[in-house]
C-alpha cells in the first residue's frame, strides 16, 4: 500500500461524479465535465459546513418525531395516541420480539446512530484527524446505506391509515410525530449526501506530503 | 455479478504529470477517497476497486445494455400493474377496505397531511416510475446505436433519483402493518402487492446491471436521433 502515490487533486485532476470521467482541473473556480455536463469541483462545495448545519437541523427534528404521536387510531369510540416507541412497547408485549426489533432498530436506533456518525466524522474532519481513515470511511458507507430503512414506519402509518377505515369500529389518523419523523430522515440523507468522505483521507495526503 | 475479482493497479503521479495534454484512459478516480487509480482494461463480469480504499471504481456487466434494458421494460409493465389493480384489502367479510397503492398517498392528504403524503408518493411511485422512464428512453435508442435529445440531463438525474426510491423499504412497511393488524381483521393482498414485490426485484436487477461508466462510452460513440448517417 505504501507504493500509493497520491490523489488526484495533487495531479490537478478530478474524477467526474456522474460519468466517472477524469477532467483535468486549471486555477479557476467554475468546472463541467465535457462529457456529461455535470458540475465538477476537486471537493463538494463548503461540505462540511452544509453537512453541520443539515445534522443540527435533524437532531432538533429528532425530539418531536419521538416524542409526539405518529397514529391516532379511533376503535368503538375510545382515542389512542400512538409514539414510535409505544409501538415498539406494544409489540414486546405480545411478544413479537422480531417485530419490535426492526421498528426499534429502524426508527430510532439507526436515526440516532447515523446523526451520531455523521457528528462524529464531522469533527474529525475539522480537526484534520488522520487516525483510522478506513474505518471511518466504512462508517460513512453504512450511513448511507441504512438511511433509507428508516423511513419504515413512515410508510407503516401510510398503509394504516388507507386500511383502517371502518368508520365506527376503527379509524387511524397520521399524527404530527409521523411528518417530524419523515423530516428527520430527509434531512439526515441531504446531510449524508452533502459530506465529502475525501475530506476524510485529505490529512493522510498532506502528512505523506511532508514526509517525503 | 458473479464472482467479483478486484483487479488493481496505480502508477506514479510523476509519470502521470510528464504526459502533457491527454490523459491515460486506463486513469479513474475514486469518488470516496480522490486516489487515483490505473485500471487495466476489465475482462466481461468483473469489478475495479481503488488500491486504498476499497470503493468499487466501476465494473464491467457484460451485455449492459440489452439485459439493463430488458429488465426496465419488464418493470414498466409491473409498474402499471402495481399501480392499477388492487393492492391491499382488509377487513370483516361484508365489509372490505380495497385500496390501491396511491390509496395511502390520497388517505394522508385527506387527513391533512400534504408534505407527508407528497414524501410518500415520491418515495413508493414517482420516483421508481422516474427511473424506469429514464432508463427506456436512454438505452432503447442506445440499443440501435442512438442518443436522444437532453440525454445527459437525463443520466445526471437517474444518479439524483437513486437514493429516494424506497419501494423495498415500503415494502417492509407493508409487513410491519400486516402484522399488526393480523389480530384485527383479515389483510388480503391483491394482484398489485404481488406485481409490486417482482418490481423491487427488477428494478434493482436492472439498476444493477447498469454501470454508468460502460454507458457513458457508448453513449459518447452513438449517433444523434433523426440526424441522418
Amino acid at each position: 500500500m505504501t507504493t500509493v502515490s497520491g490523489n488526484a487533486m495533487s495531479a490537478s485532476l478530478t474524477g467526474c461524479h456522474t460519468c466517472g470521467l477524469v477532467c483535468r482541473m486549471g486555477s479557476g473556480h467554475h468546472y463541467v465535465c465535457p462529457r456529461c455536463g455535470s458540475e465538477l469541483h476537486y471537493r463538494k462545495a463548503r461540505s462540511v459546513d452544509r453537512s453541520t448545519a443539515l445534522v443540527i437541523a435533524a437532531f432538533l427534528f429528532y425530539l418531536p418525531a419521538n416524542l409526539l404521536p405518529i397514529t391516532h387510531t379511533a376503535a368503538l369510540g375510545k382515542v389512542q395516541s400512538d409514539t414510535i416507541m409505544s409501538g415498539v412497547i406494544y409489540f414486546i408485549s405480545h411478544g413479537d420480539w422480531p417485530l419490535a426489533l426492526v421498528i426499534f432498530i429502524a426508527s430510532v436506533a439507526v436515526p440516532l446512530l447515523k446523526l451520531l456518525i455523521l457528528s462524529y466524522l464531522l469533527w474529525t474532519v475539522r480537526r484534520r484527524s488522520s487516525a483510522r481513515p478506513m474505518d471511518r470511511t466504512k462508517l460513512y458507507r453504512i450511513t448511507e446505506a441504512v438511511g433509507r430503512w428508516s423511513m419504515v414506519d413512515v410508510f407503516v402509518v401510510t398503509v394504516l391509515v388507507a386500511l383502517v377505515q371502518l368508520g365506527f369500529l376503527a379509524n387511524i389518523e397520521a399524527g404530527p410525530g409521523a411528518l417530524y419523523f419523515s423530516m428527520v430522515v430527509i434531512i439526515t440523507m441531504f446531510a449524508a449526501m452533502a459530506f465529502d468522505p475525501r475530506l476524510i483521507w485529505d490529512p493522510i495526503e498532506e502528512n505523506d506530503e511532508r514526509e517525503n | 455479478m458473479t464472482a467479483l475479482t478486484d483487479l488493481m493497479a496505480t502508477d506514479s503521479i510523476d509519470r502521470l504529470n510528464s504526459e502533457a495534454g491527454s490523459l491515460d484512459p486506463c486513469l479513474s478516480v475514486c469518488h470516496e477517497c480522490d486516489l487515483l487509480n490505473r485500471v487495466p482494461a476489465l475482462p466481461p463480469d468483473r469489478a475495479a476497486r481503488c488500491l486504498r480504499c476499497g470503493h468499487v471504481l466501476f465494473r464491467n456487466p457484460a451485455n449492459c445494455v440489452e439485459k439493463t434494458l430488458s429488465l426496465s421494460v419488464s418493470a414498466l409493465i409491473l409498474w402499471v400493474v402495481a399501480n392499477v389493480f388492487p393492492f391491499l384489502s382488509f377487513g370483516l367479510p361484508g365489509n372490505l377496505v380495497e385500496t390501491n397503492l396511491v390509496s395511502g398517498v390520497v388517505s394522508l392528504y385527506e387527513q391533512g397531511q400534504p408534505i407527508l403524503s407528497v414524501v410518500v408518493l415520491i418515495t413508493s411511485i414517482i420516483a421508481p416510475a422516474l427511473q424506469i422512464a429514464g432508463l427506456i428512453y436512454v438505452l432503447a435508442p442506445l440499443n440501435r446505436g442512438l442518443r436522444l435529445p437532453q440525454y445527459k440531463r437525463v443520466m445526471r438525474w437517474m444518479g439524483y433519483l437513486k437514493p429516494w426510491s424506497m419501494m423495498e423499504v415500503f415494502m417492509l412497511g407493508i409487513l410491519v402493518s400486516m402484522v399488526k393488524l393480523g389480530g384485527m381483521a383479515d389483510v388480503i393482498p391483491g394482484v398489485a402487492l404481488w406485481a409490486f414485490c417482482c418490481l423491487i426485484v427488477v428494478l434493482s436487477w436492472a439498476l444493477s446491471t447498469l454501470e454508468p461508466r460502460v454507458i457513458w462510452e457508448k453513449l459518447d460513440d452513438a449517433r444523434e436521433a433523426g440526424a441522418t448517417a
